[in-house]
């Protein structure tokens, strides 16, 4: 096996279902030539030419809405948004539409449709730059949300996804695009969407997150290893379908919770998290339910100060499990 | 500055102007027999509603003549799917539907074809005759239609879309999006606009500083047309031709200038902002009396066929109130269904 980074996984997963199915195609601004502003479509111009992967006008909407209509008609889209920050003129075509399709036709109409969305922040992206929006599409029925943390994860579901007949935010931590690395198959493989996956086992306290805060998380539990505290790491991978069943599993077993997201705390993946254990393993705990995510402040603002104070890190991590720990 | 099409005048057109447009005798009479369904359906469920049986409708009358004549123009082409929008129910009955799944639609029963109860009446979808109208977020459907119009092309088929909208959804900004790349891409698709010169309440003249949607097409690379919608031959025409334009040349705006006859919906009250007779002037140019004038004209229709199928219409219309009244609503138990496709 290869080792790759995110957006060399994520490059080759929508590579290989683009020559598997001649239904797939790539729209957004700049997919073409350029190769995205991230590189994920780097050299599928070349390959697939213009009919395929098709530049966009710069209008977010019309790539979501367009992406959908093309969907209606049994192609499979891929529409990348060049930044998070930038959905919110797709939000209607995303959260009004594509999510009721099925439910409003009856489920006479489905729509496989993916909607790549890079996003989060550490990377002085401010406060247009930045942003996690995956907690408004977690919250809306009918769309999927996937959040990989790895390569091998980032591959094996956008390749679901992608044969998914369902829409599906897909977003993918720009932070973890080059930073992260790890070992990719060469063979064609899926990950199924909604199943968590237990990124590190552990017995003393259960950390749950998603996306670039996995790996925070898995350093925070290497550290404390040594100070005799043994963690385990769920990582959610899918947001939506929520997969209730790995974390109560694993809290069921610990008896103590730290939920980890970048996203700003109210209303986030988190406390839906935080709700389902409350009810499903109530009697297991042994400690409050915690939670250390992103301040409710519009996202990290530019100052270096100011992100780091937003964004948790290994550090802040490590001191949340030891005091849940010690509880 | 947008062309103005016109159908060619009844003076010195022979043949009649429908045999012209390549319709037979028995063609017009079908489409006007089906127009009078129709008017006659709409009247009941204007009626079903102030019963309290019928949450909420909007009526298509005065637009009936713009929607009869581009569909027919669709149907006769074969290779047309259309994206309407909410005041197209003439056209969504005229495609099919029986006056019974009509009736089920607007009481939000068990067999609505659209949605089966879910959504607002004649919204969701109606595969069988090849139509999309996911929402009345006004539209909102603009986009998905110009791509679907790009999954055509991409999958080089025949298909033409005939999108719908009304002047007053013309000013969503993502009918500017769908133009402006429908012309970038050389799309096969007819954008119709029904301009009824009413967003609700809101007059034409403070809704844009030009007189004709169709002015607009040009800074989008292509032709727009104004059209008479108040006369079927010319919006049938202009949509034949549109279709033929779509498909080997690419996108083109139609601008059919209607009259509302209705309120905006069972929910509005036009008094408010409406003068007194300006409805009473538009009703002279109603297409169920201008066609039938045309047809008895020509020959085509006498008093007693249209006194029997207004009875028909009527008689059917009574038949399908009583079934869909009596039709079951949809089981509570179903609500979770179909969230996801599998």
């Amino acid at each position: 096996m290869a080792v790759k980074s995110v957006i060399e996984a994520v490059r080759e997963g929508m590579f290989e279902e683009m020559c598997r199915d001649p239904d797939v195609f790539l729209l957004g601004e700049d997919v073409g030539p350029r190769g995205g502003v991230f590189l994920a479509s780097q050299g599928f111009y070349e390959e697939f030419g213009r009919d395929r992967i098709i530049d966009t006008p710069l209008a977010e909407a019309s790539i979501v809405g367009i992406a959908l209509g093309a969907a209606y008609k049994g192609m499979r889209p891929i529409a990348e948004i060049q930044f998070s920050d930038f959905i919110w003129p797709a939000a209607n075509q995303l959260i009004g539409e594509a999510g009721r399709v099925c439910y409003g036709t009856n489920g006479n109409l489905s729509v496989p449709l993916v909607v790549r969305v890079p996003y989060g922040g550490g990377i002085r992206g401010g406060l247009f730059h930045s942003q996690n929006v995956e907690s408004y599409f977690f919250h809306t029925p009918g769309l999927k949300v996937v959040a990989p943390s790895t390569p091998f994860d980032a591959k094996g579901l956008l390749k679901s996804a992608i044969r998914d007949n369902n829409p599906v935010v897909f977003v993918e931590h720009k932070k973890t695009y080059r930073m992260v690395r790890g070992e990719v198959p060469d063979d064609d493989y899926v990950l199924p969407l909604g199943v968590a996956d237990v990124k590190r086992a552990g017995s003393g306290v259960t950390v749950v997150s998603y996306g670039l805060m996995v790996h925070y998380c898995l350093e925070a539990a290497e550290a404390l290893s040594g100070e005799g505290v043994d963690v385990e790491v769920v990582d959610l991978r899918t947001l939506k379908p929520l997969d209730v069943d790995t974390i109560l599993d694993s809290v069921r077993k610990t008896g103590r919770v730290l939920i980890v997201h970048e996203d700003n705390i109210t209303g986030g993946v988190g406390a839906e998290v935080a709700a389902r254990i409350a009810s499903g393993a109530f009697d297991y705990l042994d400690a409050p339910i915690g939670r250390l995510c992103g301040p409710d402040v519009p996202t990290m603002p530019f100052a270096s100060s100011l992100e780091e104070a937003y964004m948790p890190s290994t550090e802040s991590i490590a001191s949340e499990l030891r005091n849940l720990a010690a509880y | 500055m947008a062309r103005v099409s016109r159908a060619p005048s009844t003076e010195t057109a022979l043949p009649t102007k429908h045999k012209q447009l390549g319709l037979s005798d028995d063609e017009i009479l079908g489409i006007y027999n089906k127009l009078v369904l129709i008017r006659a359906i709409e009247e009941r469920i204007w009626a079903l509603n102030r019963q309290g049986k019928v949450p909420i409708a909007a009526s298509s009358q005065g637009h009936e003549a713009a929607q009869l004549g581009s569909l027919t123009a669709a149907q006769k082409d074969g290779s047309c799917f259309l994206f309407p929008y909410y005041r197209d129910v003439a056209l969504k009955i005229a495609v099919g539907l029986e006056p019974e799944q009509v009736m089920r639609s607007f009481m939000g029963k068990v067999g609505d074809p659209y949605s089966g109860g879910r959504q607002f009446p004649f919204q969701g979808a109606d595969l069988p005759h090849k139509i999309i109208q996911i929402s009345n977020v006004v539209s909102a459907g603009v986009t998905q239609a110009t791509g679907y119009a790009l999954a055509g092309k991409l999958k080089h088929e025949e298909t033409v879309v005939l999108c719908y909208f009304g002047e007053g959804g013309s000013s969503q900004g993502e009918v500017h999006e769908a133009m402006n790349f429908a012309g970038v891409h050389n799309l096969p698709i007819v954008y119709i606009c029904e301009n009824n010169r009413y967003a609700i309440s809101v007059p034409q003249n403070r809704q844009m500083a030009v007189g004709n949607v169709a002015d607009r097409a040009e800074s989008y690379g292509f032709r727009g047309v104004v059209v008479d919608g108040m006369d079927f031959f010319a919006s049938l025409q202009a949509t034949s031709d549109a279709i033929l334009h779509a498909r080997s040349q690419g996108p083109i705006l139609l601008e059919m200038k209607v009259e509302r006859f209705m309120p905006h919906t069972t929910d509005d009250d036009d008094r408010r902002y409406r003068p007194s007779n300006e409805v009473e002037t538009a009703r002279q140019q109603d297409p169920v009396l201008t066609i039938a004038d045309y047809l008895k004209v020509h020959g085509i229709l006498t008093d007693e066929q249209l006194d029997s199928m207004r009875n028909e219409a009527q008689e059917k219309v009574d038949e399908a109130t009583d079934s869909a009244e009596a039709a079951p609503p949809p089981d509570a138990s179903t609500i979770h269904d179909h969230l996801f496709a599998s």
